[in-house]
């Protein structure tokens, strides 16, 4: 073998060995994009109201991904506590992803309508008052701040354009229909759909 | 739907194999241009900063090992899904194996959850291992706003009090499990003004024998007896119709001061109570409904 020629030649192992890593994504990921499985929406799925995409938003500024995932998996331990494990037409509208790895608190994909808003108010305020035993940080300010939507239009439009279907009318309004809300209320009509486009 | 069109078919099955028998032709081709096939000190040539480098062969357990893989990769790629479309020999799929864990599951805990369907509540509440099922399904699923000890908090009833909102008889109980409840405290401020919430608020204070303003008590007892009075009853009993609440109990779901009364009569209530039937199914709500009945009924 000659071994020196790659060895010698920097360029030449670079490229190399880029070619022999990428095996891995063309197999696993880049058939995914034309995989009807993965490119179409389930049934019913609606992209989020203004008010739902500045709670996500929200959730992502806060971290709540560092703590929660958004997937549940196909597994008995995981139906029975969550509901239906997730599919991925749901997640065709999500941009980014926020499936998460990480569950130092429960999975979220399924909480939309589980419990109240009052209880996702008081929880989010202080998550002490209702769950004594939670680690789960407070977020006071989310009570205190307010949207302004300035950019709410823009976030829809950019969603837009990877394929989000917003009518233009959802985008006129978009700005009124977030100006002067709480963030807590943003947040928690974010978290009050999450996973309700499949019922149990 | 699930399947890939036969081109990302082929290209993933190309791929794969490729790989596989490419990675093995790579650890061939190295084994035939070696020089020796035993240690020597032989060395490559190679001088680095003085350091010179062994030409000795693969090691031997290296090698197998690697011819193992490549063995064991074909064998599961053919019993397993992995080549594009191609369903392996034991057409294994994720859904199948989670299908199968549930079958079982509910072979195994069905008949534990419904041996107890036909038992009326208030018996079942008797039933040391229905109360023990009921306990941790309370635990797992009600406790996150009731309370591990079911002892309620700020907005969120009390269930060991035997105060109810709906009603404490067995069926009512189940029934609010199975279907939820939205209750509707409409917002007073507007139509009764600031002075009004503080009148009514000095009256609902009166109905526990708290309240300080004479005065206020008999202006709020006639705003009362307007506005009131349709839900919460001539004697401020509440109406498990609607859910309004018994107000000469002193308990009190949203707190009992006379700051927290005017808010309640000021920005009105909707306390909501999920539906669990579609989460939990009928036998086991009947079981958690007996395990609540239990705390009020011993």
């Amino acid at each position: 073998m000659r071994h020196e020629i790659i060895e010698k030649n920097m360029g030449l192992m670079i490229v190399l060995i880029l070619v022999a890593i990428s095996f891995g994504a063309m197999v696993e990921i880049i058939p995914l994009f034309f995989q009807q499985k993965t490119t179409t929406p389930v049934a019913n799925l609606k992209p989020l109201t203004a008010l739902e995409l500045e709670g996500r938003d929200i959730y992502i500024r806060e971290g709540c991904v560092g703590c929660h995932s958004q997937m549940i998996r196909p597994f008995r331990s995981e139906t029975e506590r969550y509901g239906p494990y997730s599919v991925a037409g749901e997640s065709v509208y999500e941009h980014p992803f926020l499936w998460g790895s990480k569950r130092t608190g429960p999975d979220l994909a399924r909480v939309g309508q589980r419990y109240s808003d009052e209880w996702h108010r008081a929880h989010m305020y202080n998550p002490r008052d209702v769950v004594p035993e939670s680690n789960m940080p407070s977020f006071p300010w989310l009570f205190e701040a307010k949207i302004d939507g300035n950019d709410t239009a823009n976030k829809m439009i950019a969603l837009r354009n990877v394929g989000v279907p917003y009518t233009d009318e959802a985008i006129t309004t978009a700005k009124d229909d977030v100006r002067g809300k709480r963030e807590i209320d943003a947040l928690v009509a974010y978290l009050q759909q999450l996973g309700t486009v499949i019922k149990r | 739907m699930n399947e890939l069109s036969s081109f990302w078919s082929a290209w993933v099955t190309i791929l794969t194999l490729g790989s596989i028998f490419g990675s093995y032709w790579l650890l061939a081709s190295v084994r035939k241009g070696q020089k020796n096939n035993t240690d020597t000190n032989a060395t490559t040539g190679h001088v680095y900063d003085g350091i010179e480098e062994y030409d000795n062969p693969l090691p031997k357990w290296w090698y197998w090992k690697y011819v193992i893989l490549v063995i064991f990769a074909l064998g599961y790629l053919a019993l397993y899904p992995g080549l594009g479309n191609f369903k392996g020999l034991l057409g294994w799929t994720q859904v199948k194996e989670y299908e199968r864990a549930m079958e079982k599951a509910e072979a195994e805990f069905g008949p534990m959850f419904a041996q107890f369907a036909n038992t009326p509540i208030e018996e079942l509440a008797q039933n040391d291992q229905a109360m023990r099922i009921g306990q941790r399904l309370f635990s797992n699923n009600c406790a996150v706003c009731h309370g591990s000890a079911a002892t309620g908090s700020y907005g969120f009833p009390n269930l060991t009090d035997n105060d109810w909102l709906y009603g404490g008889e067995a069926e009512a109980i189940k029934t609010t499990i199975m279907n939820g409840r939205v209750a509707a405290m409409p917002a007073w401020g507007v139509t009764l003004g600031e002075k009004g919430v503080y009148q009514v608020s000095q009256y609902v204070l009166s109905l526990s024998d708290r309240a300080e303003d004479m005065e206020a008590v008999e202006s709020g007892k006639a705003l009362y007896n307007t506005n009131c009075v349709a839900c919460h009853g001539q004697e401020a009993k509440g109406n498990h119709l609607f859910g309004a609440p018994n107000l000469t109990d002193n308990i009190w779901l949203y707190g009992g001061s006379q700051e927290q009364i005017m808010q309640t009569v000021r920005n009105g209530r909707n306390g909501k109570m999920p539906a669990w039937n579609e989460i939990l199914g009928e036998d086991k709500v009947h079981i958690v409904s007996s395990y609540v009945y239990s705390l009020s009924n011993q």
